[in-house]
């Protein structure tokens, strides 16, 4: 009876050991956010260079002209509102 | 008002000018074209942390002296700083898609600068929605905003990061350095021209207002 006890002791103390020591099922999956070489990105991911170049310079162009668009539209209804009231008043 | 339409033009000129100044600059050996995004990109980041710089102290200005002109120009220089932040973090990540096989990596600079970016957007949607008060609550939110800056600039140096550190401008050739610094002036007269056409704005709507409460209250 006291032989069965240690063994059972002896089981469940080296269960993590024998945890531990098992080989992972399977690969870790490949760490995300890091540096992956132009050469290893597959051919169906690669975007033409000449894409990404005129895709950055439109972007700038629409935002900034966009931006005086808004700022330009903003001033000309404040300014047609004030000067309503100018007229009014006079 | 002629003058900055004259001012504007000739930004709309240098704009059109710069992709053949652009082309001409070499290629850089390991990139290859999609390099060129560099030569909008950076001048943007850089304005992106101007325009906080600015929106912060103007704001630390309308904190201490009370004077509704340093709100104005805190409040354009903030609208710049998102407008700018945008061109940066959408430029850098097509840049970055080539030059690194990624969009985007959670480093100190991107993350830091995404950062950046929403609390000027938070500040814009504040002076929006915030009602009274919210003045003086943006104003102390553009002074955290600004406390960001110093932290973006140096932590490419101090982190470990894709993105290139502080000294790759400084040791451009001048064949690089040209069209860089001229697509920086072409954008800091953008910048300049449109904090002035939008604290003439803030001017004319506080006119407005004013206008509305000498009615309400002869």
């Amino acid at each position: 009876m006291r032989l069965c006890r240690a063994l059972v002791c002896a089981l469940v103390l080296a269960l993590p050991a024998v945890a531990i020591a098992q080989p992972p099922a399977q690969q870790p999956p490949p760490a995300q956010g890091e540096f992956v070489p132009l050469s290893q990105v597959p051919p169906n991911e690669q975007i033409p260079a000449f894409t990404l170049v005129a895709v950055a310079y439109g972007f700038v162009w629409v935002v900034l002209i966009g931006y005086v668009w808004t700022v330009s539209q903003r001033l000309q209804k404040v300014e047609r509102e004030l000067s309503n009231l100018d007229r009014r008043g006079a | 008002m002629s003058r900055i339409k004259a001012i504007l033009v000739m930004v709309a000129a240098m704009f059109v000018a710069a992709p053949w100044i652009i082309n001409a600059a070499p290629y850089e050996s390991t990139m290859g074209l999609v390099q060129k995004i560099f030569y909008f990109h950076m001048p943007s980041a850089f304005l992106f942390l101007i325009s906080a710089i600015v929106s912060g102290v103007y704001s630390a200005m309308f904190l201490f002296g009370k004077k509704p002109p340093s709100d104005w120009k805190a409040l354009a220089a903030a609208e710049l700083a998102l407008v700018f932040g945008t061109i940066t973090l959408v430029t850098g990540p097509l840049w970055a898609r080539k030059a690194w096989g990624l969009w985007w990596v959670w480093d100190a600079r991107l993350t830091s600068s995404l950062l950046l970016w929403m609390i000027f957007a938070a500040y814009l949607l504040l002076r929006r929605y915030g009602g009274p008060g919210s003045d003086k609550l943006g104003a102390g939110m553009a002074l955290f905003g600004m406390a960001n800056v110093p932290f973006i600039y140096v932590s490419v140096n101090y982190w470990r990061t894709l993105h290139p550190q502080t000294s790759v401008v400084p040791t451009l050739p001048v064949s690089m350095g040209g069209p860089l610094w001229f697509c920086f002036a072409a954008l800091l007269l953008f910048f300049l021209t449109m904090m002035s056409l939008r604290v003439r704005l803030e001017r004319q709507r506080a006119a407005l207002e004013r206008y509305y409460l000498s009615e309400d209250n002869p």
